[in-house]
């Protein structure tokens, strides 16, 4: 597992060049097309959780561990930069800062603790974490507007340059993902990156090392935590509109779908699965709204069980099989 | 009637204590997983969910008597829990702890999506075994299924330990939670005693979803809370000790209720929260769990 995504330099940088191709054509060509018009629309969506899910992807796929809680960074965000620029009306960047700045010390106080013990404490660490940060935003009415939410959250631009249109917020957030997505491949090409591999192939080897396990771990978590506030802030500032149920734990579970779907030892399958999903859950899975859980378990179960790299190691493992097909034969041979 | 402040205190207690025995029977669910897979198994609360619903529909649409229908909605359950093990746990080809818990994970949305389909969304009501008519106690109410459900926390406890201590296969799952490859070499199935601890977890939290549901109904998406507090429960009393998930689940009820009736009641599912953060910044061995077991087990 670990030693598989040792990513090459020469190898990265075509399919980097092709992603953002991929992006910068999308809406061109969506806009042709009458019932694609509105994918737009979702892909700006797809791009907020590829945000959220590329920061998970790092912690789980990486330092092999879960977090429930990523939804509440995300929340934390959209809520600093809903509240604070509706009511007091500062600059939303300054505010997107603000969030990013509030969940890394949040995400710092709780990770600490939790990611010095060996095991999946964070995972409940988080789970509790959810929870609590959901009752607040619900409770909390007359900061937060409680369960009918927080409305009228103004826009964003660039200085002064104002992100008026789908298509025009769509290029912000997904020139953003593709940033975090350099961020985190340098991360785990750096000094990090290995030391993150070695914990998860084994803890203790990487320990016996002299490789700062809880540090990294912390680190990673941090990151990951700063990276889901940005999306959470792009959010609020898209849709206008924010209530504590797009925060929950159910949205927590859903990246984790969405990285688990992908593939969750790449990068590239935390932005496949949150493109896909966003798509179930905004588009194909819309009219169904009952099934929706029901398709979700399935598809983690599905995955966990028969691809565990996810969608994005359909490629090698159909390679694999090629292989052994051809394999297979040769020895039949010898056999006869 | 103005009610005295020890009355009301006593109320608490009492709800406190029929409350956080559900949750001990959802925190010994855990802990017997856990014992044998070192996975936390999210779909636990769903258990209890079944439990509740599939008595519902064979005491009340099918009208089967209690001393039947108990035993038969345990059983299914029981089935779903083998079911959940064969189909989601044992085909996993690299089983490492974080691919169990994301099948769990997966599993309980596939349990919660099944039961929405056939029950709807709507809570539902069971009649009480006993009556509705609530018992005066020093100014204090207690409703005779509240008394039912303590009284079958009490009997699961004496059955359990009877069968840890007694029982070779329970002797079994014992040395599983100790160390598995040793046990394996002794004879002892591992995977069978998976097989075996889905289906003890899953029996067990019908039973808990069977007598909660007279007090407080039941709906399908009531797992994910359930299985939560529960695992609060299991963390405060420490993971992988069998009298720490009853005492934790007593203490996590009596906190719940103490903390919603004389702080906030809005904030009343926050405090079973704290106290778990409480306990891993603080205590991550729990109470009653062994330092030792803490940190050699894997969790």
């Amino acid at each position: 597992m670990a030693g598989n995504h040792t990513l090459k330099r020469d190898k990265m940088t075509p399919r980097l060049g092709g992603f953002a191709l991929g992006i910068f054509l999308f809406p061109l060509l969506a806009q042709q097309i009458d019932f694609l018009e509105h994918y737009v629309d979702v892909m700006v969506f797809a791009g907020i959780y590829s945000l959220a899910a590329l920061g998970l992807c790092l912690l789980m796929g990486y330092a092999g561990q879960i977090s429930l809680g990523h939804a509440s960074f995300f929340g934390l965000g959209a809520y600093i930069s809903g509240v604070i620029t509706t009511k007091y009306g500062i600059n939303p960047w300054l505010c997107v800062f603000l969030g990013m700045l509030v969940s890394a010390v949040v995400a710092f106080a709780i990770g600490a603790p939790s990611l010095r013990l060996r095991g999946h404490y964070l995972a409940m660490a988080t789970l509790a974490f959810c929870i609590i940060v959901t009752i607040i935003f619900n409770e909390n009415v007359a900061i937060t507007g409680g369960p009918d939410g927080l409305a009228f959250i103004p826009g964003i631009g660039i200085f002064g340059y104002a992100l008026d249109s789908v298509t025009k917020y769509y290029y912000l957030v997904w020139s953003i993902v593709l940033l975090v997505l350099l961020l985190c491949l340098n991360v785990i090409r750096s000094r990090v990156g290995r030391a993150l591999r070695s914990i998860h192939s084994s803890e203790s080897a990487a320990g016996a090392v002299g490789v700062n396990v809880a540090k990294y771990k912390i680190y990673v978590f941090v990151l990951s935590a700063v990276i889901a506030s940005v999306a959470g802030s792009l959010y609020a500032h898209y849709l206008n509109f924010i209530n504590p149920s797009s925060f929950d734990l159910f949205v927590s579970i859903k990246l984790l779908i969405m990285i688990v779907l992908g593939g969750m030892y790449s990068l590239w399958g935390g932005i496949v699965g949150a493109v896909l999903i966003t798509f179930l859950s905004y588009e194909w899975l819309h009219y169904f709204e009952d099934a929706e859980v029901m398709v979700y378990g399935a598809i983690v179960l599905v995955i966990i069980i028969f691809l565990p790299g996810g969608l994005v190691s359909l490629p090698d493992k159909a390679k694999v099989l090629w292989a052994r097909e051809d394999g297979g034969r040769r020895v039949h041979k010898v056999g006869q | 009637m103005e009610i005295s402040f020890a009355s009301q205190l006593l109320q608490y207690t009492i709800t406190g204590i029929t409350v956080g025995s559900i949750y001990a029977m959802v925190a010994v669910g855990f802990n017997i997983i856990y014992n044998v897979t070192e996975a936390i198994n999210f779909a636990q609360g769903e258990f209890v969910m079944l439990g509740g619903l599939v008595m519902v529909f064979l005491r009340v649409t099918l009208n089967i008597p209690v001393v039947f229908s108990l035993p038969m909605a345990i059983l299914v359950v029981t089935v779903v829990g083998i079911l959940l093990d064969r189909l989601a746990i044992k085909p996993i080809r690299k089983p490492s702890v974080l691919s169990m818990i994301i099948a769990t994970i997966g599993a309980s949305f596939l349990i919660r999506g099944a039961a929405m389909f056939i029950w709807g969304k709507n809570p539902f009501d069971l009649p009480p075994f006993s009556g509705r008519n609530p018992i005066s106690l020093f100014g204090a109410v207690v409703q005779p299924q509240g008394l039912w459900v303590i009284g079958f926390l009490v009997i699961m406890v004496i059955v359990l330990t009877l069968f840890f201590d007694r029982t070779i296969l329970g002797k079994a799952l014992r040395a599983c939670a100790v160390n598995p490859k040793a046990s394996s070499l002794v004879g002892i199935n591992v995977k069978h005693m998976v097989l075996i601890s889905f289906a003890l977890s899953a029996a067990i939290g019908a039973l808990g979803g069977i007598v909660i549901t007279p007090i407080s109904l039941m709906e399908y998406d009531r797992g994910a809370m359930l299985a939560v507090k529960g695992f609060s429960a299991c963390a405060l009393g420490g993971i992988g000790s069998f009298q720490g998930a009853v005492t934790g689940g007593l203490l996590i009820g009596l906190i719940e209720c103490l903390g919603a009736g004389l702080i906030s009641s809005g904030y009343k599912d926050v405090f079973a929260m704290l106290v778990l953060l409480a306990v891993l910044f603080i205590k991550p061995s729990g109470l009653l769990g062994s330092v030792e077991v803490s940190k050699i087990k894997k969790f």
